[in-house]
């Protein structure tokens, strides 16, 4: 079938001025917040209600083409670019929020909704959706379940997997599943916490029942500085060691706070500090809250911060968060090209780790720029680069797959929240056999048999140990405990716009 | 050959155990490996397999060719402390494992039904969480990863050891709960907190309509206790229902939250703070008193409709041994029912969109009733299909779906 026969077909569905055919339109599409992988689909779709996703899917069975549903295009990883014939399937304008139930604490969304929309709209009750990536203000809830998303207050209240309740969902034949119940108690095995995460391979979510979390009543803001990362590092541990449990802890190194001062986000961080920690708690009672800040204040200063200050109001909170949230945003200062990366290395390891990443920095001459999720121990080394450089691009590369090594080799693993998409492909072999590999093909075609959604993401299809056929010699005793040895990655070739 | 003299062959005489009433040969696997071994053969030899763990909470009553438990599989390759992680086989019992736990200043914060020897593995492939799930969550949140072993020997790993992942689809949530149907775990990765330095228990005795609002008021206060549970009079061996609100943390957060009790219940001095001896009787009496009638299950709804829905198992099954988080909309049930009224009690319940999960029940019930019965619009063919993919010979003997 041809590509204008294809976008016909799928206009008598949603109109046509929701297919996108002309590649001055289809160029929007072509990268997501990635700038090393670059995709060209051939056509994008944008249906507008659940109906009309089910009447382009059964099409698409119909003809037997694979597609990629996509939310906003904020991703890190590469996952929501179509290639080699497969169309895509945009879900913004799916935007309603259905129904808020205050009594019950839940929210019933299409997958459009953008994240901190859902929060604004619950604000009046008193209530808010607490998984919050850095990308909120673009990001959809459907991209957030597809990527199980993160964010900093996830620390306390958990990533996007322990706050959806239910979900609709569309499989690659157009056949509609529901999953899990109001009340979040799974029917039957968990089948929501499965896709949940699952970047698009098992279908488009239409509709997702997403839980709700009070707004705290008290809140305190911490910023410490420390002239050395190690020592900041030293502070997370002996927080999350003395059993206290902020709503975020999130550290910044010098690069990173020298972006943040010189651009329009500035918040006042200390600019010739090695690091900084921000530290909510929060809670019901001010008096605890006040308590646990004084407690931790002392922690980091005991660890050896030069200073902790707490934010005297609201605004100042505010500016704090803003330098943090929109530090990726100021990095462009740094560069006209910037991978950020997703690690997780156990939170003890933290201050080794990144004495290793500044040594690979070195090493290959680049910017590494650290601003994460410390107290999850979830990194995000950003490497500023020029994508026209190609000796400059190969150099990311192999700075990157480095990076990747050292957080495998201290107990770690290959993302956090961003996802495996393209990008990370060639490092799932690092952390999984290639028997739990072939496990996780399987559950696939469970769903999509012909593998016709988001296809070429996630599994690195060769490296899978086979499933499908019936079982000969060579099952049985394998060693270990199933916690692979790290090996040494090897770079993917950069494909650049 | 018979299969004990093969089982013999491939194991040694270290993983035979003495047989049960039923004389079907029980097989303790000593290590992982040997699990995937067993598991393989029996696979190729279309043996039959049940599966058990210390044989303290579904009865060792499933028809199969020979038994599998994990009760061999108990050590606890790696505590740590300062990262508040931990890695253990699933055979552990849960009593050892708390005290080694604790002794390196870690807590789990789940507190299953059930004797205390319960193994981490019944406790995951279950998902029964007890009372400390209304502020802590439910068992697969405190899940970094799990290693388990296929109907047909493979060993699959999923997750890892750090406090976020999401490398690949999250078979760990889907092992969770899954009542062994789609594999045996062998190893466990948990997350874990630390030691509260302060733990204190008040109970309210009431009706259950006060009782009820009561719990709803503290919800609704802002308040966020380790466990808010309403638990009928006999399982709490009281006279009238009781009402039990659990604080742990800091003492400087539980000092609050006791102030912030008082304040949500007007005025506060009606609960009784338990001496911690009662308080540790009365949270252990409630666990154990769900393994020692014939059928549990448990059922999830919606916070709002936890009356209406205690209202409904009163009219049907009766009321006697219930506890109910009305606040997390989680209910447990035990006592003695038959087939019918559990397949009436969950249609009715499956028309309110409310899951019945059956935990515990003699095998003529769980098969007849299945662990979860009828799914949701399109849902039973993917578990099917998850079942054949790692099940492929029907190895497993899992009551999943009933008649």
């Amino acid at each position: 079938m041809s590509t204008r026969a294809l976008a016909d077909d799928l206009a008598a569905i949603v109109g046509s001025r929701h297919v996108r055919v002309a590649v001055a339109e289809r160029v929007t599409y072509a990268m997501d917040g990635l700038p090393t992988h670059r995709r060209l689909p051939d056509v994008v779709v944008l249906p507008g209600t659940r109906e009309e996703v089910i009447a382009v899917i059964r099409l698409l069975a119909a003809l037997g083409i694979p597609f990629v549903p996509r939310g906003a295009g904020t991703g890190l990883s590469g996952g929501a670019l179509a290639e080699d014939g497969a169309v895509l399937i945009v879900l913004t304008r799916l935007n309603r929020i259905v129904k808020i139930d205050a009594a019950n604490r839940s929210a019933l969304v299409e997958p459009g909704v953008v994240n901190a929309r859902l929060s604004a709209a619950t604000r009046p009750h008193g209530l808010h959706y607490a998984p919050d990536p850095s990308s909120q203000s673009a990001c959809t809830i459907g991209g957030n379940v597809a990527e199980n998303a993160g964010g900093p207050h996830c620390l306390k209240y958990g990533v996007t997997a322990n706050h959806i309740l239910a979900l609709e969902i569309v499989l690659a034949t157009g056949e509609t599943v529901e999953l899990g119940s109001p009340g979040g108690e799974p029917w039957g095995p968990d089948l929501v916490g499965l896709f949940v995460g699952s970047e698009g391979n098992f279908g488009v979510a239409t509709r997702i029942s997403v839980r709700l979390t009070p707004l705290p009543r008290a809140v305190r803001t911490l910023l410490a500085d420390f002239t050395a990362l190690r020592a900041a590092g030293e502070g997370v541990s002996a927080i999350i060691a003395a059993g206290i449990v902020p709503a975020a802890l999130e550290m910044m190194d010098q690069s990173c706070i020298q972006a943040v001062e010189d651009s329009v986000y500035a918040a006042g961080y200390p600019r010739d500090a090695a690091a900084v920690l921000l530290v909510e708690l929060d809670g019901h009672a001010e008096g605890a809250v006040t308590a646990e800040a004084e407690a931790v204040a002392a922690l980091l200063k005991q660890a050896g911060a030069r200073s902790v200050r707490t934010a005297a109001d609201e605004r100042e909170r505010e500016r704090l968060w803003q330098g943090r949230k929109k530090a990726f945003g100021a990095m462009g200062r740094l560069s006209r090209d910037l991978v950020v990366q997703d690690a997780v290395v156990p939170r003890s390891a933290l201050p080794d780790v990144l004495e290793t990443i500044a040594g690979i920095a070195a090493r290959y001459g680049l910017v590494v720029s650290n601003v994460f999720h410390a107290g999850d121990g979830n990194l995000h080394p950003n490497i500023s680069f020029d994508a026209t450089d190609e000796a400059m691009r190969a150099r990311v590369e192999l700075a990157s797959a480095e990076i990747m090594g050292a957080c495998i080799a201290a107990g770690g693993t290959i993302t956090g929240e961003h996802g495996v998409g393209l990008d990370k492909l060639r490092y799932m072999p690092l952390i999984f056999d290639a028997e739990s590999l072939g496990a996780m093909h399987a559950v696939r075609r469970v769903f999509d048999p012909e593998e016709r959604v988001n296809p070429g993401k996630v599994v690195p299809v060769h490296a899978c140990r086979e499933w499908a056929s019936v079982r000969g010699a060579g099952w049985g005793v394998r060693s270990g405990n199933g916690n692979s040895a790290p090996r040494t990655p090897h770079p993917a070739p950069v494909v650049v716009p | 050959m018979t299969i004990l003299e093969k089982v013999r062959a491939l194991l040694g005489d270290g993983a035979l155990l003495e047989s049960g009433t039923d004389r079907v040969p029980r097989i303790a696997p000593g290590s992982p490996d040997a699990v995937a071994l067993l598991l393989g053969t029996a696979h190729q030899e279309g043996w039959r397999v049940r599966l058990e763990g210390a044989g303290t909470w579904l009865p060792s009553d499933a028809p199969a060719d020979l038994a599998l438990t994990t009760r061999r599989l108990d050590r606890v390759p790696a505590v740590e402390p300062q990262d508040l992680t931990a890695t253990a086989e699933a055979g552990i019992g849960l009593d050892q494992l708390r005290q080694q736990l604790a002794d390196r200043g870690a807590w789990l914060a789940i507190d299953p039904p059930g004797l205390a020897g319960r193994t981490l593995g019944s406790i995951v492939a279950t998902a029964t969480a007890g009372p400390l799930r209304q502020g802590f969550g439910p068992v697969k949140d405190h899940l970094l990863g799990v290693t388990f072993v296929t109907g047909d020997g493979r060993m699959v790993q999923s997750g890892g050891r750090v406090m976020k992942n999401v490398a690949g689809y999250d078979l760990t949530r889907l092992q969770s709960g899954a009542f062994g149907a789609f594999g045996v775990i062998v190893l466990v990765h948990l997350r874990l907190r630390a030691l509260p330095r302060a733990d204190v228990t008040h109970v309210l005795e009431g009706s259950r309509d006060e009782l009820t609002q009561i719990a709803e008021d503290i919800a609704a206060s802002g308040l966020t206790p380790a466990a808010l549970e309403l638990v009928s009079p006999a399982l709490a061996r009281r006279d009238r229902w009781a009402l039990a609100v659990r604080l742990v943390g800091s003492p400087t957060l539980v000092g609050s939250d006791e102030l912030g009790l008082g304040a949500a219940t007007g005025g506060g001095g009606r609960f009784t703070a338990l001496r911690a001896e009662e308080a540790h009787g009365f949270w252990m009496r409630l666990a154990e008193g769900f393994a020692v009638r014939p059928v549990t299950f448990r059922i999830g709804g919606v916070p709002a409709a936890s009356d209406e829905l205690l209202d409904l198992l009163q009219h049907q099954v009766g009321d006697e041994w219930i506890s109910a988080a009305p606040a997390a909309g989680a209910i447990r049930w035990s006592g003695d029912t038959t087939v019918d009224r559990l397949q009436r009690l969950r249609r009715t319940l499956a028309a309110l969109e409310v899951p019945l999960t059956l935990e515990r029940a003699p095998w003529p019930v769980r098969t007849a009733v299945g662990h979860f019965g009828a799914y949701r619009e399109g849902a039973g063919p993917l578990v099917a299909g998850l079942r054949r993919t790692f099940d492929p010979g029907g190895a497993l003997v899992v009551a999943t779906d009933g008649e």
